[in-house]
């Protein structure tokens, strides 16, 4: 194989002198990490205190990096996290960002999530679940396993469950492949919480714990703007308001979901305007109606007439609940 | 002693003629494959015929994986499980027109290797007829090594 590229391994640093000087901030450039942090600072509305914890590990990180070239450390710094918190408050996506700054410090050669739930790790009868959350592991090998509500894999009320078997398997590559793969958990908190009271050994292989907050009125209004210029739509001035009023009102109610919920609501308003639209499509449309979303496409939704979820009461909130949850 | 084959290594596949793979070597070889989109398995056998292209699958099939550390694991879980047959590394091309092995190399010997015996057969007319036999395979199937 002569074509066989030799790549050179971006771990492989030459030693440095004791006596050396390093530039910390040209290393910072050089790894691009400031790159991912603002484009978590643009994508994310809020959750401060998950960003900062982002960059203090980025700086432990890239300072982790400089010792090791002194010869200070050699082991790989554990890197597995967990993220807690109520749905749609942007696990995902951080967790995505997170692969990427890993990346870019070297600390993973892929940089790839791989996303998973119970059911792609325990299997079905004795004997297929140590193939199947192997060959999960595998995929998952140089990047980073995002394992979503992870709480489920323990099912203490089933002691023939598999799940056990799964963690266990978790637990020694969480130990003996610390290079090759990060894992990160993510739940709700107090679910997250009786899931390694149960596990003491996933706990202490856990490195960093993530807390993220729920969103406040006001920063879920701001999400609404990016997700509407996203798909390049504008919202008119009562539409705004009526946003702005709906959006407490819904988070008063079942099921509420961050911004997945307002993710939903908008896709609701959008179907009504394209109703409305189609209802008067004997007239001319121009492209600002095509764009905009009008007060009548929010107040008509069920949470303003009558405090409900949107849609029939009887396959309505069955609906409603399947959009949020997944 | 042969004189060819000093070792009486088996020579089948990529780089048999060069020293064991290290793992390190091994990593990049497989990462080689893996860029190109091939699907890498691990195969095993106790009969290195040179005929005997069907050898066991270790394992399943490892399909879309982005980095050699998953297979790499395999190979030494393999290697942990028969330290004395021979484990090949296979890397599968399945584009229209290929949709054949593109790379095979083998990652495991047994410590020693008996090699062939060449057996002569006598046919009509003084001709003779030329086999050869892997002095592994002359045990039942379940008491080899």
């Amino acid at each position: 194989m002569s074509d066989t590229e030799t790549t050179e391994d971006e771990q492989e640093f030459e030693k440095l002198p004791d006596d050396a000087a390093v530039d910390l901030q040209a290393e910072f450039e050089k790894s691009q990490v400031q790159e991912v942090l603002d484009k978590l600072d643009k994508e994310l509305v809020g959750l401060v205190p998950v960003k900062t914890r982002i960059k203090e590990i980025a700086a432990l990180l890239l300072v982790d990096r400089l010792r090791r070239r002194f010869s200070l450390t050699s082991e790989t710094p554990t890197l597995h996290m967990n993220f807690t918190g109520n749905p749609g408050t942007g696990k995902t996506t951080v967790a995505l960002r997170m692969a990427e700054i890993l990346h870019r410090l070297g600390y993973v050669r892929e940089g790839h999530l791989v996303s998973v739930t119970r059911d792609d790790l325990v299997g079905q009868y004795i004997g297929h679940t140590a193939p199947k959350t192997k060959a999960v592991i595998k995929k998952a090998m140089g990047g980073v396993l995002f394992i979503d509500e992870a709480y489920y894999l323990y099912k203490p009320e089933n002691e023939r469950d598999y799940g056990g078997e799964s963690i266990e398997i978790l637990l020694q590559v969480m130990e003996n492949h610390r290079d090759d793969l990060v894992v990160i958990l993510a739940g709700y908190k107090d679910k997250m919480d009786r899931f390694f009271e149960s596990n003491p050994g996933m706990r202490s292989r856990i490195a960093h714990h993530l807390d993220f907050p729920d969103y406040s009125a006001d920063e879920l209004e701001q999400i609404a703007d990016l997700m509407l210029k996203e798909q390049s739509y504008q919202l008119s001035d009562c539409a705004r308001q009526a946003l702005s009023e709906y959006i407490p009102i819904r988070m008063e109610l079942s099921h509420f979901a961050n911004a997945r919920s307002i993710r939903n609501a908008l896709d609701r308003a959008r179907l009504r305007q394209a109703n409305r639209l189609f209802a008067s499509r004997d007239k001319a449309l121009k492209k600002e109606d095509l764009i905009t979303l009008r007060e009548e496409d929010f107040r008509a939704s069920r949470v303003f007439l009558d405090g409900k979820l949107d849609g029939d009461p009887a396959d309505g909130i069955m609906n409603e609940m399947s959009f949020e949850e997944k | 002693m042969p004189m060819s084959n000093p070792g009486n290594r088996v020579t089948q596949g990529q780089f048999s003629f060069l020293p064991d793979l290290t793992d390190e070597q091994i990593t990049a070889q497989i990462k080689y494959a893996l860029k190109n989109d091939w699907a890498v398995n691990i195969e095993y056998t106790d009969d290195p015929h040179p005929r005997n292209t069907y050898w066991e699958m270790y394992g399943m099939p490892m399909f879309d994986l982005k980095d050699p550390a998953g297979i790499l694991m395999e190979i030494n879980e393999c290697r942990k499980t028969f330290p004395d047959m021979y484990i090949r590394v296979t890397a599968f091309d399945n584009t229209h027109g290929w949709e054949a092995p593109r790379m095979s190399y083998i990652v495991n010997r047994p410590s020693t290797e008996p090699g062939f015996n060449l057996v002569r057969t006598d046919r009509v007319g003084r001709n003779q007829g030329y086999s050869i036999v892997s002095y592994a395979s002359n045990k039942p199937e379940g008491e080899r090594p």
